[in-house]
């Protein structure tokens, strides 16, 4: 880029509760450690400057601010940058400039309410030691033309410069970036308005700086990405070159100026200009043409099928299009000397733009793995003639051995690792799921791959990679190791794995971040210097951990019981319409109708709540075709049953006695079919009760007859078939799809089975009619805890479930020796049917309590202490 | 807004580098004073035990304080610290005295005033400032005190800035000439301390000069709240002060590399006072004064100070050898540059 470009500030606009609604939601949640990461990641993505605002109605921003600010203070990666301290009231502003050692940015004053007010805020923050944004308003309002824009920010900058004696660098003007094309003839000329008056504050007064949030340009564009995108980079193009060095932008919407077809920016740009009268309407004519890149593009568009063979196959592999990649692909071999060629050539050439759109932010993963696929047909073309050439050497990056541990199940998360590595030309050997260490670690050294990636989804697979680490340096392995999947995270890795292995091993929190890591490792010299950065962060992480103690503090589990919670007993416990054990199944048509898709989007690491994430504006295009062809491939398996859905209940009679809840054979409650165990939390709750599920159900000793329910369903039965099939044809993609899918079914039948429990099967709440939107906010009575989860988080107790509903015979779901479900679309809990009954975190828990389950259990300490190891403090 | 003070220290620091002057803590421990002199008789009956209330003393021992003062003016110091380093309220809390910390800045500055006058007396052509100390107080207004709760703090800014003011006052009545705001460990702390001074400055109509002193902790160049060298001076800035530093906390062997940081950016004069070396295993600091003015000597011959004196550890035979080894080397000249946005978080940032 040229070098104006390259002295242009961007700020980051995460951290804002007005801008972004998962910050938002986690400020007014007070999950002020998510927030950070919020911040963090800004300043990891290269955010010089990050702006922080916490105006909200219904927040403290004041407190909010000041709360925040002092958290960041202890963050040095994110307080390492300059803050910008946002808020359109004085006291927040006033408060957050209390908190900051830096020199930060005040955004902002203007003279909105009078100079006499615009001098005395403008004093103190010099006062304070902060630069500051000015806003181009005034006593009669908000500068919309040239002229106003110009003449407000000169006659602040004479007063801040003369009377207050602010120092003009510091002064960052926000002349109002206004939308334009919004059909009213007055906007448009605003663009030009901005662009003109930042030209001449820049040359009447020097030193100041220009500023201003871009979005808001493309307003009337609302829902076309590219179009958006292309006027955000041409209105930056004009005004960088004005003058304008600061911005709020966000990266992710900015078409790069030059590869803005000629077409499009021709008509931005006279937009933007202003330089022909029907601009608006030319533009508005053209939209929808570049509306959603991708396949309809390529449907309307087939001009790259005139470009050369090579251009076309990068066309291809970017847009993920597998139509003509046989015959482009066959065409290239002919022209190569060598069919290898035509993949280390055109193909990898192509493979290396996708991976550096990726690692840029500017592809997302769905259509990463697309691309693999498109290459992955390529490369199975190529094979025969290949071997039929009989050399067998290739030139990859470096061979990487992949496997679920054992005991685990889940391999979505691994699988997309899999195939991101290789699209990046590593080549991936992947033992599946449930591998013992042994095979692993035999099959690392037979293949003398280059390092070994673990994955798991449940609690115990923490303990299984602690036990492969521990097993690779007995063996004197030099493998860098790589942990990842949704338990793991930088903490244990850095405190319960790392320090068992000598050499690398390193946390890959996602699929995106997996590339770098991988290449980092794979060369000896970035490898030392790497594994020696490292260790010196795991260091401090352990450190951290260390010094953590928990938040509130733990209680005796006496002390704990005595802060039961106590439910209302007075109206007797609804008796099961239906006890004992009922094994039922559900078509999947009916089951579709119930899905949550919110958690879909994110096992492709979309960020957003369906269904606004179809309108999103970043990933809105992605979502709305990853959505398609989820739907596609659930026509497609209810139409031809490649999937089945089983499940089976059962409600009991049932008393608590202590933390345990007794389940009995029958309503006699003399013979006792099974124990449940139960935990209970264990710190100091001040408003709270400590609970423990058991509460929800009444004594044994009130003669209260209460009951239990149980249950074990599955949307996946056929799944590793069918994404084996899909395997075999090299379309990893789907073979992602139909677990990702599969998953959802397998929710959904339990949220459906639910619904029957109460209104039928159990029959508390005959009348209850809910939708599916507050279904997923469960809103109705009782609650459906899966053992594994915040509620009940030791996995043993699915065993007790099995036995309740002798699972295995009704459903053929299965447990692995670490308590997984099999197939891992899985779903299994209790039914509690108490209207006071609730979710909660049972979180840390004490020596006495793992003592006192130990000895409920039946179990030996140690045998305690591996289980519930994730709620013990260490 | 008078401010010769400011004009006649710029002059004389064009023609020669000046000298502070060294530890106070040091000259007061060979006293050896025991519970009953640190309370005199003002205090004789006061609740709990004041020795180690160095402060103090101003009240109790004026003539011990008044004799270190002209020690060092004897030795050749321009510049006089004032014994306020834990005179603020804040740090008076220790001892029960936050009423007495008025009348002990009160006194300090009245004490340093009067041997200055006494020494200004006798060569006219040299005066003697006072610089009026306002130190770190012993409470951190960005740092937690509980390592579980990243969020606390056991002091605000405003809490900071009413001690300050009050601190600042005394001094400016007992006859400072300049404000010192020395040994930094938490920028925010400063920047309360710059928000007094000027609130005060503001109230009277009149400024004095305002020196600035940061504590690079360790070998990791940066203050204890995490800054470095150059993001502190940015955050310091904004009080046009008329010398940014360092002292304290390093010897200085060690201090050099982050004065030269700060030389490298301040757009006014650099000062420096370094303990006499690090600690050895007894608590004592045992770099000669001949070994350390060889030090200033190297950073005046390299144009890295304007100003140099001594902390922990330094005596009046420090900053003579000091004063002998600067003399006719000429100052660091104090350079300009473009006028940009200077913003800092932990780390600098200049657009």
């Amino acid at each position: 880029m040229t070098a104006e470009f390259s002295t242009f500030i961007n700020i980051g606009e995460r951290t804002n509760v007005t801008g972004s609604a998962m910050f938002k939601r986690l400020i007014l949640n007070a999950e002020y450690e998510k927030a950070l990461d919020v911040a963090r990641q800004q300043v990891e993505n290269g955010a010089q400057v990050i702006d922080i605002n916490m105006d909200e109605a219904m927040l403290d921003s004041v407190e909010a601010m000041r709360t925040f600010l002092n958290l960041i203070a202890s963050e040095p990666d994110i307080s390492r940058v300059p803050i910008m301290i946002d808020s359109s009231k004085w006291e927040v502003i006033e408060a957050g400039l209390k908190c900051v050692q830096g020199k930060a940015i005040v955004n902002s004053i203007s003279l909105k309410e009078g100079k006499e007010q615009f001098v005395r805020q403008a004093t103190l923050i010099k006062r304070y030691g902060a630069a500051t944004v000015v806003m181009a308003f005034d006593e009669t309002g908000q500068a919309d033309t040239k002229e106003r824009k110009v003449e407000i920010c000169q006659r602040s900058y004479k007063v801040l410069t003369e009377e207050v004696g602010f120092l003009p660098e510091d002064i960052i003007f926000d002349p109002n970036i206004f939308a334009v094309a919004t059909g009213i003839d007055e906007h448009n000329n605003y663009a030009v308005d901005f662009i003109e008056a930042t030209k001449i504050i820049r040359e009447t007064c020097p030193y100041a700086h220009i500023s201003g949030g871009l979005s808001n340009i493309s307003f009337s564009f609302r829902g076309n990405n590219p179009v958006r995108e292309a006027m955000h980079s041409v209105f930056l193009y004009h005004a960088i070159r004005a003058g304008m060095d600061m911005g709020i932008v966000n990266a992710g919407q900015l078409e790069v100026y030059d590869e803005i077809p000629e077409e499009l920016r021709v008509a931005v740009e006279d937009v933007i200009l202003n330089r022909k009268e029907d601009a608006t309407e030319r533009l508005l004519e053209l939209a929808p043409k570049y509306q959603g890149d991708g396949k309809a593009a390529a449907v309307e568009d087939l001009s790259w099928r005139e470009q050369p063979v090579t251009k076309r196959l990068e066309h291809a592999l970017v847009k993920g299009i597998t139509d003509f990649i046989i015959e482009d692909t066959e065409e290239a071999r002919l022209e190569a000397e060598r069919p290898l060629h035509v993949i280390e050539g055109p193909l990898m050439d192509g493979m290396n733009v996708v991976g550096d759109l990726f690692g840029e932010g500017k592809m997302f993963l769905p259509q990463v793995v697309k691309s693999a696929r498109v290459m992955k047909k390529a490369v199975a073309h190529l094979q025969p003639y290949i071997e039929a050439e009989k050399s067998g050497e290739s030139s990859s990056n470096g061979k990487i051995l992949m496997a679920t541990v054992k005991g685990d199940v889940h391999d979505i998360g691994k699988n997309i690792v899999g195939v991101v590595l290789q699209c990046n030309n590593f080549e991936v050997i992947d033992l599946g799921v449930m591998v013992p260490c042994a095979t692993i670690l035999q099959v690392a050294k037979e293949e003398n791959v280059d390092m070994i990636g673990l994955s798991g989804l449940i609690t115990p697979s923490l303990d299984e990679m602690v036990h492969v680490a521990k097993e690779m340096e007995r063996l004197g392995f030099e493998l860098p190791l790589l942990i990842g999947g949704a338990t793991t995270s930088k903490a244990h890795t850095a405190v319960k794995i790392e320090q068992n292995y000598h050499a690398p091993v390193a946390y890959v929190p996602n699929a995106s971040r997996a590339v770098g890591v991988c290449q980092k490792l794979i060369s000896p010299e970035s490898r030392k210097v790497f594994a020696a950065a490292l260790s010196e962060d795991y260091e401090k992480v352990r450190a951290q951990h260390a010094r953590k103690q928990p938040r509130s503090r733990p209680v005796t589990l006496e002390a704990a019981r005595a802060n039961a919670y106590q439910p209302d007993f007075s109206v007797a416990p609804v008796k099961p319409a239906k006890p004992g054990v009922t094994p039922v199944s559900a078509d999947l048509a009916t089951l579709r109708r119930y899905i949550d898709w919110t958690p879909f989007f994110l096992t492709w690491s979309l960020a957003g709540k369906y269904p606004r994430i179809l309108k999103d504006e970043v990933v809105g295009e992605q979502a709305k075709a990853l959505f398609e062809d989820a739907n596609t491939m659930l026509d497609e398996i209810i139409a031809d049953r490649s999937l089945e859905a089983k499940g089976v209940l059962g409600l009991f009679p049932a008393n608590r006695v202590g933390d345990d809840i007794e389940i009995y054979t029958d309503d006699s409650r003399t013979a006792i079919l099974g124990v449940s165990h139960h935990l209970r939390q264990q710190t100091l709750k001040d408003k709270f009760a400590n609970y423990c599920l058991a509460d929800f159900i009444a004594e044994k000793s009130s003669g209260i007859a209460d009951y239990i329910g149980a249950f074990a369903v599955t949307g996946g039965i056929g799944e590793d078939a069918l994404a084996a099939t899909y395997q075999r044809k090299g379309d990893d993609y789907n073979a992602i799809m139909v677990k990702a899918v599969a998953d959802r079914l397998a929710e959904a039948f339990a949220e459906y089975l639910h619904e029957r429990v109460r209104k039928e099967f159990w029959g508390f709440a005959p009348d209850e009619n809910l939708d599916n939107e507050a279904l997923i906010r469960e809103k109705y009575q009782g609650i459906r805890p899966a053992p594994g989860y915040a509620a009940c988080p030791e996995h043993t107790e699915k065993q007790l479930i099995w036995d309740l509903l002798d699972a295995e015979a009704h459903t053929t779901m299965k447990l692995t020796e670490s308590f997984a479900m099999w197939p891992g679309a899985a779903v299994s809990g209790w039914y509690f049917s108490h209207p006071e009954s609730r979710y909660f975190a049972v979180a840390k828990i004490q020596r006495d309590q793992l003592e006192d389950y130990a000895q409920r259990k039946g179990w030996s300490i140690q045998e305690a202490e591996k289980w519930l190891a994730p709620n013990l403090s260490d | 807004m008078a401010n010769n003070t400011q004009k006649n220290i710029l002059r004389a620091a064009e023609k020669r580098i000046l000298v502070l002057d060294g530890a106070m803590g040091t000259m007061i421990q060979e006293h050896k004073l025991e519970e009953q002199a640190y309370r005199g008789d003002a205090f004789a009956n006061w609740h709990c035990d004041v020795k180690g209330n160095n402060d103090l003393l101003a009240l109790t021992q004026p003539e011990i304080i008044y004799n270190i003062h002209c020690a060092y003016l004897e030795a050749g110091a321009d510049i006089i610290e004032t014994n306020t380093f834990n005179a603020t309220t804040i740090a008076m809390a220790d001892y029960d005295m936050e009423a007495q910390s008025k009348d002990i800045n009160l006194a300090a500055a009245k004490l340093a005033r009067k041997a200055c006058d006494a020494y200004t007396a006798k060569t006219p052509d040299k005066p003697r400032y006072v610089a009026g100390v306002l130190g770190p107080t012993n409470r951190t207004a960005s740092i937690s005190p509980d390592v579980n709760d990243p969020g606390k703090r056991n002091v605000t800014f405003d809490e900071l800035v009413v001690a300050y003011v009050e601190s600042t006052e005394a001094l400016l009545d007992g006859g400072a000439d300049l404000i010192l705001i020395e040994t930094i460990f938490d920028t925010l702390n400063a920047k309360a301390a710059i928000f007094a001074v000027e609130t005060v400055f503001d109230k009277r109509h009149a400024r004095v000069p305002v020196m600035i002193s940061g504590t690079i902790t360790d070998a990791s160049g940066r203050t204890l709240s995490g800054q470095t060298a150059e993001a502190f001076y940015y955050s310091m800035r904004h009080v046009t002060p008329v010398s940014i530093g360092l002292n304290c906390a390093l010897g200085p062997d060690l201090l050099r590399q982050y004065v030269e940081e700060i030389s490298n950016v301040a757009e006014c004069l650099v000062s420096a006072h370094p303990n006499a070396g690090l600690p050895n295993e007894f608590g004592e600091y045992d770099m000669e004064a001949e070994e350390m003015a060889a030090h200033i000597k190297e950073w005046a011959e390299s144009g890295l100070v304007n100003i140099v004196g001594g902390c922990c550890g330094s005596t009046p035979e420090h900053i003579r050898a000091m004063v002998d080894a600067v003399a006719g080397i000429s100052p660091r000249k104090i350079p300009h540059f473009e006028p940009r946005m200077r913003l800092s978080g932990l780390e600098p940032f200049v657009h």
